[in-house]
């Protein structure tokens, strides 16, 4: 049985030593177990016997961020947050591990040709056009890259590792690239008013 | 091979709700448990956490960790009550 804790105690708890600690430890990697089996258990690639890795990763990391922790939500809130992190960023690691971030930029582009479709609304089409035009002038090869990856659903842990930098690098880059993507369509014509068209078609 | 029009709406998507000051993975996860606290509990997202929604428009794994943390809260409440 878990024993209820707010939120001081729980901190307290974590950073005390020997037996109140031990106890802490276990509840919450209870309450952990618990919230991930329910988070994961529909997805195709989680099987049981990844938990107890989860569950080790994400009370070493828990642990420590326990400063980081600003008391705006219920602890077990927090903490679970950060459990589920670590968890899905293993799948997604473990789901695009052999991907090469290179062929599958290779393999894909930024063709407005390509897209041609009779039945486009024409608003629809001209944005299109002048995205794919400023993605392909006006951007540079990296941010094409990221852009692409991510469209693509690839991971970021794995595009970040394959290029060599962290995820919050990587997160500056991606925005820098949407943000020129935007900045540039906005200079040709393209506000607000002309996404909504072209997103109503 | 050319991007699918799922990917191309997907595109167009974070395009649109790109903003010139953005918060980015490490700090939304700090303060996603708070978010979504507040939206289970059905009251109006304050103006601080405005920049945790709209991460969760651009970022589709924080979004997906965001839907995932929704679901086990739901379903620790259901155990509890």
């Amino acid at each position: 049985m878990v024993r209820d804790r707010d939120n001081d105690e729980w901190i307290k708890s974590l950073e005390a030593k020997g037996p109140i600690r031990e106890s802490a430890l276990a509840d919450l990697r209870e309450i952990l177990s618990a919230s991930l089996k329910s988070s994961l258990k529909s997805r195709s690639d989680y099987v049981d016997n990844m938990l107890d890795d989860f569950l080790q990763d994400s009370l070493i990391r828990i642990l420590k961020a326990l400063d980081q922790f600003q008391n705006r939500s219920r602890f077990v809130t927090w903490a679970t947050s950060i459990a589920i992190r670590v968890a899905m960023t293993e799948l997604r690691k473990r789901r695009w591990r052999d991907v090469s971030l290179e062929k599958l930029v290779a393999d894909t582009n930024f063709d407005p040709v390509a897209e041609a479709d009779d039945n486009m609304v024409p608003e629809r089409r001209q944005l299109i056009e002048a995205m794919y035009r400023v993605i392909n002038t006006q951007l540079t090869d990296k941010q094409r890259t990221v852009l692409l990856a991510e469209i693509k659903g690839m991971a970021q842990e794995e595009i970040a590792g394959q290029l060599g930098c962290s995820r919050n690098a990587l997160y500056k880059l991606s925005h820098d690239a949407r943000f020129r993507l935007k900045q540039e369509l906005v200079k040709i014509g393209f506000d607000s008013q002309s996404f909504a068209v072209a997103f109503n078609g | 091979m050319s991007m699918t029009g799922e990917e191309i709406q997907r595109l167009l998507d974070v395009v649109r709700d790109t903003q010139a000051v953005e918060i980015d993975c490490d700090v939304c996860l700090m303060q996603v448990g708070e978010f979504a606290e507040v939206r289970l509990a059905g009251k109006p997202i304050a103006e601080g956490l405005k920049a945790i929604e709209q991460h969760l428009l651009i970022c589709p794994e924080c979004r997906e960790e965001f839907e995932a943390l929704c679901q086990a809260m739901n379903s620790i409440e259901k155990t509890e009550s």
